[in-house]
């Protein structure tokens, strides 16, 4: 590869390479912050192709390619190349990582306490996330939840916060002084900007915590609270899994032993100041 | 016909709440069962029982008062499908 850039995002390291400087140059700036891969040995590869040899310059197009691969992932335009790059360290985490029991989900602690956060996509788990590590929590991770198998405690994945359409505007109220992206317009999945986690989010990466609650939030309704039997979070968390087949019965353990001790609850909000209400309310 | 549960050790149980979650460990799949289909696999040996012998230490073990032979063999036939449970012809 031309271009390459090694990071370890808690206990995962990525090594990216690219046909091309600029989304290189933008993962460095955005991960300056990080630690490198331990031994300088990364766990992924990700590499970042043009789709033709002359797709390089001629209207780049950039293939999302790695260790482990979609056929069918579509391929983003040049401007779009740090998106491509975060897609394909999460494709890479999806497919190959087995040392944890993997949630798409969003993690935040406090007091040594985890939330998770799981749900579909503009359920919020990432604004969420964001807004209460503004609040003071700190920030594990808005993508995956990394659930050890043989402890039940939960990793840090802190990523950079890939948050979408209106909740740029709303977080950059809120947080003014943070550390921005790019804005990348027209994206498959809308305007997105990606927020740096706080100092303290990236210095802690290596500190696990005990989880406390699962909240399975839901974006647009009017407040509503219920608790979730175990069954149906059993159900959901199995959904939101990408490795829970794979893991087999070191994944059955870790799953029910999460659902056997901490309550699951969802929640409706209409704002965030809503869900933020509640969340404080149910992790007391 | 008998009806076979696989060894003790092939399955992993969890109480839920109304459902019960089981780890095959053989196929790696996971099943929700709700009753009485985890009573069937207790009460099932690997050596297997005819399903009116099996109804009968239902009706002992969880005083069944109108058990049903039709609706058991649709719960073992599910079993079945599921790979939970295996049958074989009864020797003569």
């Amino acid at each position: 590869m031309r271009h390459r850039f090694d990071v370890r995002v808690g206990p995962v390291g990525f090594r990216i390479g690219a046909d091309w400087r600029a989304p290189i140059a933008q993962l460095a700036d955005l991960y300056r912050d990080y630690a490198k891969p331990a031994d300088g040995i990364p766990d992924f590869t990700v590499r970042l192709t043009a789709t033709r040899p002359w797709r390089r310059w001629i209207r780049p197009s950039v293939a999302i390619t790695g260790d482990y691969t979609l056929p069918e992932a579509a391929p983003l335009p040049l401007a779009q190349g740090l998106l491509a790059a975060e897609m394909a360290m999460n494709l890479q985490m999806a497919l190959g990582w087995r040392r944890h029991l993997l949630l798409h989900a969003s993690v935040v602690e406090n007091n040594g306490r985890a939330l998770v956060m799981t749900g579909e996509s503009g359920a919020g788990k990432s604004t969420l996330a964001a807004l209460l590590a503004a609040q003071g929590w700190r920030f594990m991770g808005d993508e995956f939840a990394l659930l050890d198998p043989d402890t039940g405690a939960l990793h840090p994945f802190p990523r950079i916060t890939s948050l979408k359409n209106q909740s740029v505007a709303a977080m950059a109220a809120i947080k003014p002084d943070a550390r921005w992206g790019p804005l990348l317009a027209g994206t498959p999945k809308g305007d997105i900007r990606h927020l740096v986690p706080d100092a303290s989010a990236i210095s802690a990466m290596d500190v696990a915590a005990v989880p406390a609650l699962l909240l399975f939030p839901r974006f647009g309704f009017a407040a509503a609270e219920r608790s979730v039997p175990a069954s149906e979070a059993l159900v959901r968390l199995t959904q939101a899994s990408t490795n829970y087949t794979a893991l087999g019965e070191k994944g059955f353990v870790a799953l029910t032993r999460l659902i056997a001790s901490v309550p699951a609850v969802a929640i409706d909000y209409p704002d965030g100041d809503t869900a933020l209400a509640l969340i404080q309310r149910l992790m007391r | 016909m008998i009806y076979c549960a696989p060894p003790a050790s092939a399955l992993l149980h969890q109480p839920l709440d109304a459902f019960t979650a089981v780890f095959h460990r053989s196929s790696g799949i996971t099943h929700l069962l709700v009753p009485p289909a985890p009573q069937i696999l207790a009460t099932l040996s690997v050596e297997g029982l005819s399903r009116d012998a099996l109804l009968e230490r239902l009706r002992d073990e969880y005083d069944l008062a109108d058990a049903d032979p039709l609706a058991l063999t649709a719960r073992l036939d599910e079993l079945v499908a599921a790979g939970l449970v295996t049958q074989r012809a009864a020797r003569a």
